[in-house]
This record gives structure tokens, C-alpha cells and sequence, in this order.
């Protein structure tokens, strides 16, 4: 079988990057060139071994390809927990991509993190984030998941706050662990949901016993009402991938994770990490009960409508993208929401390959202009850095979903899906007609940024005077990206190998609501009216798009400040983010924040009080007992002693240290005794 | 010619005693007390041989006096090391003087 090597090659693929991690650390700064090449190397060396994967998976031809290896992890007793690597179409696909980006953004980092002083814990930490993301990827297990989830956070937490000693990066990084945080409890209480129920942290375990309908109860919340204890654990592990995958609540940490380095803002919150969220949706997908996913398609479709909006009126380049980001993520989640489970993972890998591409763009622009994020301060730049440019016109049409480019194959299918789901259930018709106002959104913003960016007068001349080109290691990740944002999505490849679990069937018959859209699926969504209708609607939304970016931003026939002008709260809301940050504040943060300073000085007054109190008695006490002990207790033992001094004192004068008056007594007393003696007898 | 009987050796060794402890409790001299021990020692030698001629059997007293002899030597070589080691510290082997327990 030439499928027996297969979980070896992704041990290794797994285990290079933390050896590198762990050189890195030790030794990274004694290294020639501080120790790149190590990271570089490993994971080369785990992109080959994906790669070889990918072609055991494209070779197969069969959507049910799996390639599962368990070992013994430990035992407690009789509990035992069982480790493991699954492999399968899904995965092969996402090591790709993980690898992938990873790879071409260490080349990248090469350049750009170049002459930092922190320039070799700055390459131990990617390779750590790619270990986490790839052991997330292979697990067999949600503990493992798990695991290697926190892990990534914890990796995201070192990158985006690298450069500590700024405050801003440093506040970046705490939020982004701490939101993250808050999904993660709604996780951990997922996998106790069905730890309890079903004694078991194994995919396949899980699968089977929801398949046998086990797990089927009902819980009461807060007497409230009933809900399926499936679907209760299906929303509670989803509150995880709400988190990490930055949708609507949870979706605040994202865009200030910009603060982090560009390159790490394309690896991992913009390709991989984030992707992490979508990914354990689409592996835990079997899980989630009808009322499950229609949940996470409306928090979907809601986070990739107003993440959009909020776009349009971002000034920060690199925010533009983090809030497309937060949108097209939510595209992921609505499709696999409304049953789309092929186009919402499509999605996710091709939407990889483009949004890296753009996250690496824009830090080409900002290298060449010597850190300056503002868009408001570039323009023209398209003769300065014209590889730049035209790779990240080829982002831009791409996430927009202008045919033949790969984002248009995707997201055509997601509102395709969307579609089928709005036509058998038309009050569900707001989740496309949302999607498809997103995409025209999306198409607006985009060009907007190119625009700004690479049309116009410069605005800034200085800055415009010394831009110049980037490197061939930022060139050069670009140009393959660029490749791959054109042409990853061409072809059934995709359809073909990757499919609903048939376990999932069994929701999806049962209830008939999402079946049509599963068929879908399966017909790899270039066939009926559905796909057609979607079709034009989505290619009528870019170009409407397109046409308002074009007028307000490179023609400058309405100038956009009228338009703020003349909507002022509807602008005063977007520059502002829905005031989403603000709510956290006023309404979690700051009575948090009461809360703990009620309780620091409830703390202060009665617990250090009671303390101090029970000290301070406690001291008198002891003063109390040192005084009898040193008047009553030494005093007796003192007179004691004295008594026998005087005694002492008394009887030392019978010595006289005369031997001879010792003699004379001794013998006086002799001579009595004798007489004595004599008398008595 | 009038033997010599057990009375007369006992009535030297008493008077030979007694000038002994005479000695002893008069001299302030170390080496007199010294001298003194010696005589009483030798007082109990005579007793131990005249009473073991005349009653007891003759050998017997004669080893115990040997005995005697050689505890007197050993002693009388303690006595005079202890003596020089009293010289070293006092520069005196007065006894009065050498009195240290009295204050």
C-alpha cells in the first residue's frame, strides 16, 4: 500500500517545526544568520512532506480517503486516553496550505523582520505557531484539538504583542488572548458536554454514537426552555470558532492583532489561524443539529456583512484587510451554516492563498514606504512598486470573485448555497441577500484600497519620493501567491475529494431542510438555476461595487467626504466600528474592572483586616506570655538558683584548701570513732 | 636473751605511724608530706610482716609488703610530677600557698 507511509510523513511533517522551535530558543542567537535557516528548513522540509500527503489524497480519488493511526497516549486507572493522527482529503488540503503560507512567509520574514534584534525568537516562535497549526490540523481527537488549539492562541499571543516594548502591540496581544478566551470556555464546555455524555474524545467515536442517536436528550436552561443536548454542545464548541475565527461578538481582537508584524498578520490572522475556527466547524460537522447550524449561519452572514461595512471607512491598510478578513470568515461559517460544507472549506483554502497574498502585499507597500500604514498618506504607488501592485490587483480581484480568479469559484458557491438554503426556506432569504450585499461591499472597499493606495497624486510626497520596490524575498512569496490566488480554485479537484461526512446525511435527510443544499454541494456547484441565479447576482454586486469605488475614489466625480458629510451617524457608526469596542468597554470591561476593585478592597478592609486583627492579637498575646514567662516562670527558676548560691556561699568556707586541716579532722574523727568504738564495746 | 616478740615490732610501727602523720600534718613543705606518707606506709609494712611471721604464714605478708613497696614507689612518682607541674604554675610548693579553693 502506498498509503502506509502516510502517517509517518505527517509525523514528521508535525514534529520538524517544534524541533526547530526548540534550536531556535536555545540556540537561535549563536546561529549563523541568528538561525533562520532552521525554521526555514523545517518547514521546507514539512511542506515536502504535505506535498507528498496532497499527492496520496489526489492520487486516491475518493472523498472518503482516510488515513488513521492511533496510539496508546496514556492511562489512569481504567480511563485511558488514545492519541492519534487522521488524515484525510480535508486535512491533506489544509497541510498544504498551512505549509504553504508558513513557507513562503518565512521567506518573506527574511526581508522583512531583517536587522531585528529579537530576529531569531521572532522565526522560533513561527515555527511553534506552525507546529500548533498542523498538530490542530492532524488531530484524531477534540482533546488534541484542543490542545493544539490553546496552543496556537498562545503562539498568536507571542507574535502579535513581538514588538512588547510598545504599548499598543503589548495591548493588542492581551485582548486577542483574552477574547480568545472567552470563546474557549464555550469549547472546553463542548468537549465536557460530550466527554460526559459519550466517554470519548475520538472524531470517529463521536461520529458513531451520534450516528446511533445516542445523545439525543433534552436540557433544560435555566428552565427557560428545552434544547437538544446536541445542539447545545454543537453551539458550545462553536463559541470557540467564534473566537479564534473572529466573528460577530468576538471579532474585536482581529483587527488590532494588526499591530503584530505583516508577515505574522498574514500567516495567522489572515490564512491560517483564524482558519482554525472554520476548520473545526467543517471536521466537527457531523455534530451540528439543524437549529445548531442555523445559528452559526446567521452569526456568520451577520459578521460578514457588517465586518464589510466597517471596512469601508478603515483607514489603516492593514485594518482594511483584517476587517475583509473578519467578512470573508464569516462567509466560511454562514456556508457551512446553511449545509455548504464543500464551498465553505473551498473557501477557506482559497480564500488562504489570497488574503495572505494581500496581508504580504500590504506589507510590501508598507516596507517600501518605510512603515507607514495610513493610506491616507500614499497614492501613485503603482509606478514605484509595480510587482506589488499587480500581484495585489490579483488579491484584490480574487477576493472580490471576479471570474477565472480562485475567490470567484468559492464564493459563487457559497451563495449558491445560500440560495437553494433561501429558496426551500424563504424566510431564511436574508442570509443571500446579505452575502450577496457583502460581496458588492467587499468589491468597494477593495478597490477603494487599491485606489488610495496605487492610483491618485501621491499625498504624500516625501514618503512617495522614497518608496522603492521590495526585495526578492518579498517579491517572491508574492509571485507564487499570486499564482495560486489565480488559479487554486480552477478545476472539480476540490469537489471532487472533499464532501460532506456521510455521517452528516443522517441531520441533514432527516430534517429535509438542508438537503438541497448538500446536493449542491455534491454536484461541485456548476449546474442549476440556483448556481446561475447566484451567479449574476454576485457578478451584478462586484461590478455595482466596483462602479461606486470607481466614481469615489479614482474619478473623484462625488467626493466621499460629501457623502459622510451628508449621512453623519450612519458614518459616525462605521468609523467607529458599530461601537462594538466601546460596548465591551462600558458594559464587560469596566464593570469587570468595578467588580475587581470592589473586590481588591474587600479584600483590603475585611480579609487583610480579619488578618491584621487575628496578627494583632496574636502579638499581644505573645507579649502577655513573654512577660509571665520572664517574671513568673524565669523569676522561680532564678530564686531557685539563688537559693542554692547562698547555700553555696555558706557552706564554701568549711574549704579552706588546707590539706593538712583536712588531714587533722579526718584524723580527729578517726581517733573519735576509735575511742568510740572502744567505749561502746 | 629476752626474744623479741610480736609486741615490740607493733609498738615501733605505731610510734614510726605516728611520726609519720606528725610529719605529714606538720610539714609545709610538699616533699615533707612527702616523706611523711613514706614513713606511715613503711609503718603498715612492718605491721604486715610481724604479724604475718608471727601468726599467719611467713610468705604471704612479706609479697603484700613488696606490694606495698612497689604502690609507694609509683606513688612518689605521681607526687613528685604533680609537684614540679604545682611549681610551674605557683613558683612555690608551700602547701599553705597553693590553697586555691579558698577564695
Amino acid at each position: 500500500m502506498s498509503n502506509s507511509y502516510v502517517a509517518e510523513v505527517a509525523y514528521l511533517v508535525l514534529v520538524l517545526p517544534l524541533i526547530a522551535f526548540a534550536i531556535q530558543i536555545f540556540f537561535g542567537r549563536n546561529l549563523p544568520r541568528k538561525g533562520d535557516w532552521v525554521s526555514l528548513g523545517a518547514i521546507v522540509g514539512s511542506l515536502a512532506g504535505s506535498l507528498y500527503i496532497a499527492c496520496q489524497s489526489l492520487s486516491a480519488h475518493d472523498p472518503q480517503w482516510t488515513v488513521h493511526r492511533i496510539f496508546d497516549w496514556f492511562r489512569v486507572g481504567n480511563a485511558y486516553l488514545l492519541g492519534g493522527v487522521l488524515v484525510d482529503n480535508l486535512t491533506a488540503v489544509m497541510l498544504v496550505v498551512v505549509t504553504g503560507v508558513s513557507t513562503l512567509v518565512h521567506i518573506y520574514s527574511t526581508a522583512y523582520m531583517h536587522g531585528d534584534p529579537k530576529y531569531s525568537r521572532y522565526f522560533g516562535f513561527l515555527s511553534l505557531f506552525s507546529f500548533s497549526m498542523l498538530g490542530l490540523i492532524l488531530a484524531d481527537n477534540i482533546f488534541f484539538l484542543y490542545c493544539f488549539w490553546e496552543l496556537v492562541g498562545v503562539s498568536s499571543y507571542f507574535l502579535i504583542g513581538f514588538w512588547n516594548e510598545r504599548q499598543a502591540p503589548a495591548d493588542a496581544a492581551k485582548k486577542a488572548f483574552l477574547t480568545n478566551r472567552v470563546g474557549d470556555i464555550g469549547f472546553f464546555l463542548g468537549i465536557m458536554i460530550l466527554w460526559h455524555q459519550l466517554g470519548t474524545f475520538s472524531y470517529v467515536d463521536i461520529f458513531q454514537a451520534v450516528r446511533m442517536g445516542e445523545m439525543s436528550g433534552l436540557v433544560s436552561i435555566l428552565g427557560l426552555g428545552d434544547v437538544g443536548l446536541l445542539t447545545l454542545a454543537g453551539l458550545c464548541l462553536f463559541c470557540g470558532a467564534v473566537g479564534k475565527s473572529a466573528q460577530f461578538p468576538l471579532h474585536v481582537w482581529l483587527p488590532d492583532a494588526m499591530e503584530g508584524p505583516t508577515p505574522v498578520s498574514a500567516l495567522i490572522h489572515a490564512a491560517t489561524m483564524v482558519a482554525a475556527g472554520v476548520y473545526m466547524v467543517g471536521r466537527l460537522f457531523p455534530l451540528f443539529t439543524p437549529s445548531a447550524l442555523l445559528v452559526i449561519a446567521y452569526v456568520g452572514c451577520i459578521t460578514a456583512f457588517f465586518a464589510g461595512t466597517i471596512a469601508i471607512t478603515a483607514n489603516d491598510i492593514k485594518r482594511v484587510l483584517a476587517y475583509s478578513t473578519v467578512s470573508q470568515l464569516g462567509y466560511m461559517i454562514m456556508a457551512l451554516g446553511v449545509g455548504g460544507y464543500t464551498p465553505g472549506l473551498q473557501h477557506l483554502m482559497t480564500h488562504a492563498w489570497f488574503k495572505a497574498l494581500l496581508f504580504l502585499c500590504s506589507g510590501s507597500v508598507i516596507l517600501g514606504l518605510h512603515h507607514t500604514q495610513d493610506m491616507r498618506e500614499m497614492g501613485g504607488l503603482r509606478k514605484k512598486m509595480p510587482v506589488t501592485f499587480w500581484t495585489m490587483l490579483i488579491g484584490t480581484l480574487a477576493l472580490c470573485g471576479v471570474p477565472p480568479f480562485s475567490g470567484f469559484f468559492s464564493k459563487d458557491a457559497i451563495l449558491a448555497a445560500c440560495l437553494e438554503f433561501g429558496i426551500g426556506h424563504p424566510q431564511h432569504l436574508a442570509l443571500f441577500v446579505l452575502g450577496v450585499a457583502g460581496a458588492g461591499i467587499t468589491t468597494f472597499y477593495m478597490f477603494r484600497l487599491i485606489f488610495m493606495t496605487f492610483y491618485g497624486e501621491p499625498r504624500n510626497l516625501e514618503k512617495y519620493d522614497h518608496a522603492q520596490e521590495s526585495p526578492l524575498p518579498v517579491i517572491l512569496p508574492l509571485v507564487i501567491l499570486a499564482a495560486l490566488a489565480i488559479g487554486s480554485g480552477w478545476g472539480h479537484w476540490f469537489q471532487d475529494r472533499i464532501q460532506p461526512p456521510p455521517d452528516s446525511q443522517f441531520f441533514l435527510a432527516q430534517t429535509g431542510w438542508g438537503g438541497e443544499a448538500v446536493h449542491v454541494a455534491d454536484e461541485g456547484g456548476h449546474g442549476g438555476a440556483a448556481h446561475t441565479i447566484a451567479m449574476l447576482c454576485s457578478i451584478l454586486a462586484v461590478i455595482i461595487g466596483f462602479g461606486f469605488s470607481y466614481i469615489l475614489y479614482f474619478s473623484r466625480t462625488i467626493s466621499p467626504k460629501a457623502i459622510a458629510e451628508r449621512y453623519p451617524t450612519c458614518y459616525r457608526w462605521l468609523l467607529n466600528k458599530y461601537y462594538v469596542d466601546e460596548f465591551y468597554q462600558s458594559y464587560v470591561i469596566e464593570p469587570l474592572l468595578a467588580w475587581n476593585d470592589f473586590l481588591f478592597r474587600f479584600d483590603r478592609k475585611v480579609i487583610d483586616g480579619f488578618v491584621n486583627g487575628v496578627a494583632r492579637t496574636t502579638r499581644v498575646a505573645a507579649d502577655i506570655l513573654g512577660r509571665i514567662d520572664l517574671y513568673i516562670v524565669d523569676g522561680l527558676v532564678n530564686y531557685l538558683a539563688e537559693i542554692w548560691l547562698e547555700l553555696g556561699q555558706k557552706v564554701r568556707r568549711l574549704h579552706q584548701g588546707r590539706i593538712q586541716e583536712y588531714l587533722v579532722v579526718a584524723l580527729a574523727l578517726a581517733v573519735l570513732f576509735i575511742l568510740g568504738h572502744s567505749i561502746v564495746s | 636473751m629476752i626474744p623479741i616478740g610480736l609486741h615490740a615490732y607493733l609498738v615501733v610501727a605505731a610510734s614510726l605511724f605516728c611520726f609519720g602523720l606528725f610529719c605529714v600534718l606538720t610539714r609545709r613543705n610538699s616533699i615533707g608530706l612527702l616523706i611523711g606518707i613514706e614513713l606511715m606506709l613503711n609503718a603498715g609494712n612492718l605491721n604486715v610482716v610481724a604479724f604475718s611471721r608471727f601468726i599467719g604464714s611467713p610468705i604471704e605478708g612479706q609479697i603484700w609488703a613488696i606490694m606495698v613497696i612497689i604502690l609507694a614507689a609509683s606513688e612518689a612518682v605521681i607526687f613528685l610530677a604533680l609537684l614540679i607541674a604545682i611549681y610551674q604554675n605557683f613558683n612555690t610548693i608551700d602547701v599553705d600557698e597553693i590553697a586555691m579553693l579558698k577564695e
